[in-house]
């Protein structure tokens, strides 16, 4: 399956999902500042992402909910540390940290969360099949 | 006024599908409000007795161990309206399951004809999830649905009974 594929079915799911229209749905478009996903919508999206690609996704895997757990040594003043930037590497190899470096504060962490998470994700997990 | 807003399971298949029935009745108290001089079934309460009818469905697949709450409702929609003197027949089909929660596709019809349509996302609670002041950690199937869970265990008894009779 090529990457516009895996779009184009990210994309479809989302429409169902959130309700939203086709061409709000671009590769940087956030899920909740952009599409305005709600916690519960994340669910919804893994259920259908699940039915429409045929294997399992662990939420944890694509929306990890508690990384820092307010662990000090990774958050300090509401911003999220140098280490504790290389734990979020980690955790969510599929995020493209480049901006969010800039400015790395806690509550923007949902901005992490983008269309194109979802797809560098399914990617991965369908060339490892 | 109970929160029950289905009367009997008709069917049960576990962890497949739920039908249930609902009667409207004049004398539900709704119908004098919505609306005076002409009594039509809210629609919201119409989904509420799906989500009961899928909510039960969702419960039995894990032997009620889990709290199921509503969550999410997309795609309703509804075809014509209902009124007293008409049964409902709300079906719960099982679309997916995890640890997680689980969706449900939703029909309703009376008198052989589709009345409304939704899909119903619910999600497992655990007790470390709920709200402070929650005396029990089971805050869902209790009371009065305890009634509703006998039925639907009797329908499923109905819809599939033990192949090794004697």
């Amino acid at each position: 399956m090529t990457h516009d594929e895996i779009f184009a079915k990210v994309r479809a799911t989302l429409v169902d999902a959130l309700n939203v229209d086709d061409n709000e749905v671009t590769p940087t478009a956030r899920l909740k500042g952009d599409l305005n996903a709600e916690s519960i919508d994340f669910l919804d999206i893994v259920f259908r992402l699940e039915r429409q690609f045929g294997f399992s996704i662990p939420r944890e895997d694509l929306f990890p909910e508690s990384i820092f757990q307010g662990d000090p040594k990774f958050v300090a003043g509401g911003k999220i540390t140098e280490p504790g930037l290389v734990e979020l590497q980690t955790r969510m190899p599929y995020a493209d940290l480049t901006e969010f470096r800039k400015d790395p504060r806690l509550d923007k962490m949902e901005d992490l969360f983008t269309v194109d998470l979802i797809v560098n994700y399914l990617q991965s997990r369908v060339n490892a099949k | 006024m109970r929160w029950t807003w289905i009367d009997r399971f008709v069917a049960f298949e576990p962890k497949k599908s739920a039908v249930a029935v609902k009667n409207l009745s004049l004398a539900e108290d709704h119908f004098a409000d919505h609306f005076p001089g002409f009594p039509v079934m809210p629609a919201p309460l119409i989904l509420e007795g799906l989500a009961q009818t899928g909510g039960i469905l969702v419960g039995h697949a894990n032997d009620f161990e889990k709290n199921v709450v509503l969550a999410k409702m997309s795609g309703a929609k509804f075809h014509r309206e209902t009124a007293p003197g008409e049964q409902l027949t709300y079906t719960a089909a099982l679309l997916d399951l995890n640890d997680t929660g689980a969706r449900v596709a939703g029909t309703v019809h009376a008198g052989g004809e589709l009345v409304a349509e939704v899909e119903i996302m619910f999600a497992h609670v655990s007790p470390a999830q709920l709200p402070p002041g929650m005396p029990d950690s089971k805050f869902v199937f209790s009371g009065e649905l305890a009634y509703l869970l006998k039925m639907a265990e009797a329908a499923a008894g109905q819809a599939a009974p033990p192949a090794a009779a004697p």
